[in-house]
C-alpha cells in the first residue's frame, strides 16, 4: 500500500441537512488492487462512489486522483480524469442499442468536432470507425455481441448489469467502480461475474472499487476489504481479518449476511 | 465526390421546383407549400431540443420571432441598400437579392442562437418543467418587447419587408436543417443528446458534458427557428407580433410530438399534416379548429409515442415493409 | 403613499383571483405532473355558466312553479298541503326577483357544479387515457383540451363578447386615508379567502384530502394503501375546475366583459404563479398568486400598461434564478 496510489480519499465528510451519510472517511487505494467496500443497507457505500464521481462534493476532505485533487470537479469531469462507474438500479440508455450506449461512453474520446460531424469529414468518419470498433471489441469481451442491436430496455436483467460493465470500460478508466454488480444475478451467473471483473481487471490494467452485497462474491476476489456502517469506516483489512472482526460483525447483526460471514469462515 | 453530387442533385431540383411549383399550383396552394417549409424547419429545429435532448422548450415562438424581426431589419436598413449598390454595379437582380437575403438570414439565425444561448443557460440550474415555464416566459417576454418598441412597428406591425423569398430558399432551409438534423444523430455528438434524454446522471457520470451539450441543442434549435422566422418575414413582407404568440409555440410542440420525438422524419411528416389539416377543414368553416383540437386530442391518446415513434422513415424501411407486404404472392 | 396603498389594495383583489386559478394548477400538477393548459378555460367557462346562470334559475322557479300550481289545483281539497303548495309555488315563480346576493350566490354555485362536472368529462375522456404514456403526450392533450375549449365556445357562445349580468351594483367603501375600495372587491376577497380555507380544510382535515396527499407522493403506495387513484385524481379535477369557476364568475362581477378566449392569458399567468410558489405546494399557489397580482397592478400603475403581460415572466425567470424550485418549493435531489 506504500507504492503507488491511485486514489485517496483523506478525512471526508458529507453532511444532508443534519445527516452525515459519510463521515470522516479515510481510504487509501493502490493502483491495481481490487477493494471490497461493504456494509449494512443504508451505510453510505454508494454516497461514496458519488462523492468520487463528483454527483455530490463533500462538505469536509479531501480526495485525490493520481496525486491530483477532484473534489468540486463535475462528474463528466471526474470521467475524463478516468474514473467511471456502474449503477446499482441500473441506469442504461433505455431507448439506445447496446452498441450506442458503449459509443456513448467512449465519446469522450473523440476528437471529431461538432462540424466534422455534421460534414461528415475524412476526420469523422475515422474517428467514428475506432469507436464503432472498441465498441464491438467491449461487447465481445462482455458476451453481449448478440445483442449489440437491442434496445438497452429490452435485455435480460443479467445482460443489462454486464451492458453496464461494458459501458463503464468504454471510457478507458484507470478507475472502475461497481456498485453491486452481482445484484439479483443466480449463483451461476455470480461464478461468471467473478470470473469476468478478474479478467477484465487484468486485461485493461485497472483499479476496482467494488461495493457488494454478495459475500460469496466479495470474499472471493477482493484482497482488501473495507468495512462502512452509518457512514463510518468501521474495518478494514483482508477477507480473513473481516471476517473475524467483532465489530463487523455487531454491525451485521440482525442481518441475513452474518449467516454468510460465518459460512464463508 | 458523392457527397458534392448529391448537393448538385439537391440544388438542381431545388431550381427546378423554384421554376415550376408556381407555374403548376395557384396563388394560394403555393403559399400553402411555402408554409409547409417553413413549419417543417421550425418543428425539426425544436425536435433537436425536445427530441434529441429531451429538454422542454415550449418558447419557439419567441425564437422564430427575434429571427423574423432581426432580418427584417437587416434587410430593410442595410440589405436593401446593398442590392440597390449591386444591381447598379450590373449584378444581376437574383444574385443580389440572394445574397441580401443570405446575410439577412445569418443575422436572425444568429440573433435567435444568441437568445438561445442566453435561454439555454439556465437550463444549467433548472429540470423539466420549470425549463418549459421559462422558456415559454421568454417568448412572451420578446412578443410584449417587440408590441412596444416603435422602432419595430409595434403593435402595427413591420411592412414593407422585401419580398425575397421563393421557393427556392424555403426549400434551401428545409434541406440545410434535415441535413445537420439527420447527421446530428449519426455522430458521437447525436448519441451524447440521446444520452441526456434518456438519463441525465449515467450521461455526466460517462463523461458527456451534459451542461455544453444541452446548450448547444437549444443554440442549433434557435438558430434555425431564427432562420424560419426570416423566411417567413421576407415571404410575407409584412410582421406582425400576433403570429408569434404562445400558440405558435404549442403549433411547432404538437407537430414535434405528433412526429414521434426525436424522429426527424416523423417532425416533416407533422409538420406537413399539421399545416394542411386547417386548410382542409376549411370547408367545415365554424367547426374547422374544434375538429383541428378534437383530432389532436384523439392522435395523442391512440398514438401516444406519435406517428413515427423513435423511427426514421427511411428507403429501407419502406422496402422492407413491402418485401413483407408481397412475400405472400410471389 | 395613499395611491400605493389603493394600488396594494387592487393587486390583492387581483392576486386572490389569481390563487384560485393557481390552486387548481398546483393540485393537478402535483397528483399528476401535468401542466393541465385547460385550466384557463375553465375558469373561462365558469364566467360563461355564471353568464346562462340566473336565465336558467328564473325558467326553471318558473317551470317548478307551474309543476306546483298543477299539483296544488289537483290537491286544493287536501288541508295544509295544498295552501302549503300554493304558498311554495308562488315564492318560486317569484325566484327572478329574490335578493341579489342570493341570486349571486346561486349563481355561483351553478357555475362551480358545472365545471366541476365538466371536470370529470375531461379528466376521463382526455387525460385518463393518455396517463401512462409520455408527459409531452399528455401535455399535447392537454393543450388539445384546452383549444377544443375555446373554439367550442366560440361555437356555441359565439366569438363576440358578452356582458355579464350586473347581479350586484357597485358601490365603493371609503377605507380612510383616501383609499377605497369597491364592494365587488370585498366580494372577490371574501369568497376567495372562504374558498381558500374551505381547500385547506378539506386537503388536511378530510379524508379525501389525506387521500390525495398520499397519490400525490406516490400512485403505488396510494394504491397499495387502498387508495383508489383513479377516484382520488378525478376529485382532484374536480375542486380544481371548481375553483377556476368561481375566479371565473367573481372576476366577470367587477369586469363584465366575457368571451372564449378570455381565460388564455389568465391561465398562464396563474401557472406561472403556481411556479413561482412552487408548483404542486398549496400556499406557495396562493402566495405565487398574491405576489403576482401585486406586481401587475404596480407595472401597471407606475411603469406601463402595455407592459402588464409581461411583468408575470420577468418575474418568474429572476425568482427561478434564484430559488429554482420556487419560493416555497422544496429542491428534490435526484436519487443516484
Amino acid at each position: 500500500m506504500t507504492g503507488d496510489v491511485l486514489l485517496e480519499l483523506d478525512h471526508v465528510t458529507i453532511q444532508f441537512g443534519g445527516l452525515k451519510a459519510v463521515a470522516d472517511l479515510t481510504l487509501q487505494i493502490g493502483r491495481g488492487e481490487l477493494v471490497g467496500l461493504i456494509g449494512p443497507n443504508g451505510a453510505g457505500k454508494t454516497t461514496v462512489f458519488n462523492l468520487v464521481t463528483g454527483v455530490y462534493a463533500p462538505t469536509v476532505g479531501r480526495m485525490l486522483f493520481e496525486g491530483r485533487p477532484i473534489q468540486g470537479m463535475k462528474p463528466h469531469a471526474i470521467a475524463a480524469r478516468g474514473i467511471t462507474r456502474t449503477f446499482q438500479n441500473i441506469r442504461l440508455f433505455a431507448s439506445r442499442c447496446c452498441r450506442d450506449n458503449v459509443c456513448i461512453a467512449a465519446h469522450q474520446h473523440a476528437r471529431a468536432g461538432l462540424a466534422d460531424a455534421i460534414l461528415r469529414t475524412r476526420r469523422f468518419e475515422d474517428d467514428e470507425r475506432d469507436i464503432q470498433r472498441r465498441a464491438g471489441e467491449l461487447l465481445e469481451i462482455l458476451g453481449l455481441s448478440a445483442w449489440a442491436d437491442t434496445p438497452a430496455a429490452e435485455l435480460p436483467y443479467g445482460q443489462q448489469r454486464r451492458l453496464e460493465i461494458a459501458r463503464a470500460l468504454a471510457g478507458r478508466p484507470r478507475l472502475l467502480l461497481l456498485d453491486e454488480p452481482a445484484a439479483g444475478l443466480n449463483p451461476q451467473e455470480s461464478d461468471q461475474l467473478m470470473r469476468l471483473i478478474e479478467d477484465i481487471r487484468q486485461r485493461f490494467h485497472l483499479t476496482i472499487l467494488l461495493i457488494e452485497h454478495d459475500m460469496r462474491v466479495v470474499m472471493g476476489i477482493c484482497r482488501r476489504i473495507a468495512v462502512l456502517d452509518y457512514g463510518v469506516k468501521i474495518a478494514e483489512g483482508t477477507p480473513g481479518q473481516i471476517r473475524t472482526d467483532p465489530r463487523v460483525i455487531e454491525a451485521y447483526l440482525g442481518e441475513e449476511v452474518h449467516a454468510d460471514l460465518g459460512a464463508g469462515g | 465526390m458523392r457527397r458534392a453530387l448529391w448537393l448538385a442533385g439537391v440544388l438542381v431540383a431545388l431550381v427546378a421546383l423554384n421554376v415550376a411549383l408556381p407555374r403548376l399550383l395557384n396563388p394560394y396552394l403555393f403559399q400553402i407549400v411555402v408554409l409547409c417549409g417553413i413549419n417543417v424547419i421550425l418543428a425539426v429545429s425544436l425536435n433537436l431540443v425536445n427530441g434529441f435532448t429531451g429538454q422542454f422548450s415550449i418558447g419557439h415562438a419567441g425564437f422564430m420571432a427575434l429571427g423574423a424581426y432581426g432580418s427584417a431589419m437587416f434587410s430593410l436598413h442595410v440589405g436593401q441598400g446593398w442590392v440597390a449598390a449591386l444591381e447598379a454595379g450590373h449584378v444581376p437582380g437574383v444574385v443580389a437579392e440572394g445574397f441580401a437575403l443570405l446575410l439577412a438570414l445569418l443575422v436572425g439565425g444568429l440573433l435567435s442562437a444568441l437568445a438561445g444561448y442566453l435561454v439555454g443557460l439556465p437550463s444549467l440550474r433548472l429540470r423539466g418543467d420549470y425549463l418549459a415555464i421559462v422558456t415559454l416566459g421568454f417568448g412572451e417576454i420578446i412578443r410584449v418587447i417587440i408590441t412596444n418598441v416603435d422602432a419595430v412597428g409595434a403593435s402595427r406591425g413591420l411592412p414593407g419587408i422585401p419580398g425575397w423569398v421563393n421557393f427556392f430558399w424555403v426549400g434551401l432551409g428545409v434541406a440545410a436543417v434535415i441535413f445537420l438534423s439527420l447527421n446530428l444523430a449519426r455522430s458521437t455528438h447525436g448519441r451524447a443528446l440521446f444520452a441526456i434524454r434518456d438519463d441525465e446522471v449515467a450521461a455526466e457520470a460517462l463523461g458527456v458534458d451534459t451542461t455544453s451539450y444541452k446548450v448547444l441543442a437549444f443554440v442549433l434549435g434557435a438558430f434555425f427557428a431564427g432562420v424560419a422566422g426570416g423566411l417567413f418575414a421576407h415571404y410575407l413582407s409584412y410582421l406582425n407580433p400576433n403570429s408569434f404568440t404562445f400558440l405558435k409555440s404549442i403549433e411547432v410542440i404538437a407537430m414535434v410530438v405528433l412526429g414521434g420525438l426525436g424522429s426527424v422524419s416523423g417532425a416533416v411528416l407533422a409538420a406537413i399534416v399539421l399545416t394542411l389539416l386547417p386548410e382542409v377543414l376549411r370547408p367545415v368553416k365554424d367547426y374547422r379548429m374544434v375538429l383541428y383540437s378534437f383530432m389532436l386530442i384523439v392522435l395523442m391518446i391512440t398514438r401516444p409515442q406519435g406517428l413515427l415513434g423513435n423511427r426514421e422513415l427511411s428507403l429501407t424501411w419502406l422496402t422492407r415493409r413491402r418485401r413483407r407486404a408481397g412475400a405472400p404472392s410471389a | 403613499m395613499s395611491e400605493f396603498l389603493q394600488q396594494l389594495v387592487n393587486g390583492v383583489t387581483w392576486g386572490s383571483v389569481y390563487a384560485l386559478i393557481a390552486l387548481g394548477y398546483t393540485m393537478v400538477y402535483g397528483i399528476l405532473r401535468l401542466i393541465n393548459f385547460a385550466h384557463g378555460d375553465i375558469y373561462m367557462l365558469g364566467a360563461f355558466f355564471g353568464f346562462y346562470a340566473p336565465g336558467l334559475i328564473v325558467a326553471a322557479g318558473a317551470r317548478a312553479g307551474e309543476w306546483l300550481e298543477g299539483a296544488h289545483r289537483v290537491l286544493h281539497g287536501v288541508p295544509v298541503l295544498g295552501p302549503g303548495l300554493g304558498r311554495l309555488a308562488a315564492a318560486l315563480s317569484a325566484a327572478g326577483s329574490m335578493a341579489d346576493a342570493l341570486q349571486a350566490l346561486l349563481v355561483l354555485v351553478i357555475a362551480m357544479v358545472g365545471c366541476g362536472l365538466l371536470g370529470i368529462v375531461i379528466e376521463r375522456g382526455a387525460y385518463k387515457p393518455v396517463r401512462r404514456s409520455s408527459r409531452l403526450a399528455a401535455l399535447i392533450t392537454a393543450i388539445g383540451v384546452s383549444l377544443l375549449l375555446e373554439n367550442g365556445g366560440v361555437l356555441v357562445f359565439g366569438p363576440d363578447p358578452k356582458f355579464f349580468p350586473q347581479i350586484i351594483p357597485s358601490s365603493n367603501i371609503a377605507l380612510g386615508g383616501g383609499v377605497t375600495i369597491s364592494n365587488q372587491q370585498v366580494i372577490i376577497l371574501t369568497v376567495s379567502i372562504l374558498l381558500m380555507f374551505a381547500l385547506r380544510f378539506i386537503v388536511t382535515r378530510t379524508r379525501v384530502g389525506k387521500a390525495m396527499q398520499a397519490v400525490s407522493h406516490s400512485h403505488m403506495a396510494a394504491s397499495l394503501m387502498g387508495i383508489s387513484v383513479d377516484r382520488i385524481i378525478t376529485f382532484t379535477f374536480v375542486l380544481g375546475s371548481m375553483l377556476a369557476a368561481a375566479a371565473g364568475v367573481l372576476v366577470a362581477l367587477q369586469n363584465p366583459k366575457i368571451e372564449p378566449y378570455m381565460g388564455v392569458m389568465p391561465g398562464l399567468k396563474a401557472f406561472v404563479a403556481a411556479v413561482l410558489g412552487g408548483i404542486g405546494n398549496i400556499p406557495g399557489a396562493v402566495l405565487g398568486g398574491l405576489v403576482m397580482g401585486v406586481a401587475e397592478v404596480l407595472v401597471v400603475g407606475y411603469v406601463s400598461p402595455t407592459y402588464r403581460d409581461a411583468i408575470a415572466f420577468v418575474l418568474l425567470i429572476i425568482i427561478l434564478l434564484v430559488r429554482p424550485a420556487g419560493i416555497l418549493g422544496k429542491a428534490q435531489a435526484e436519487k443516484v
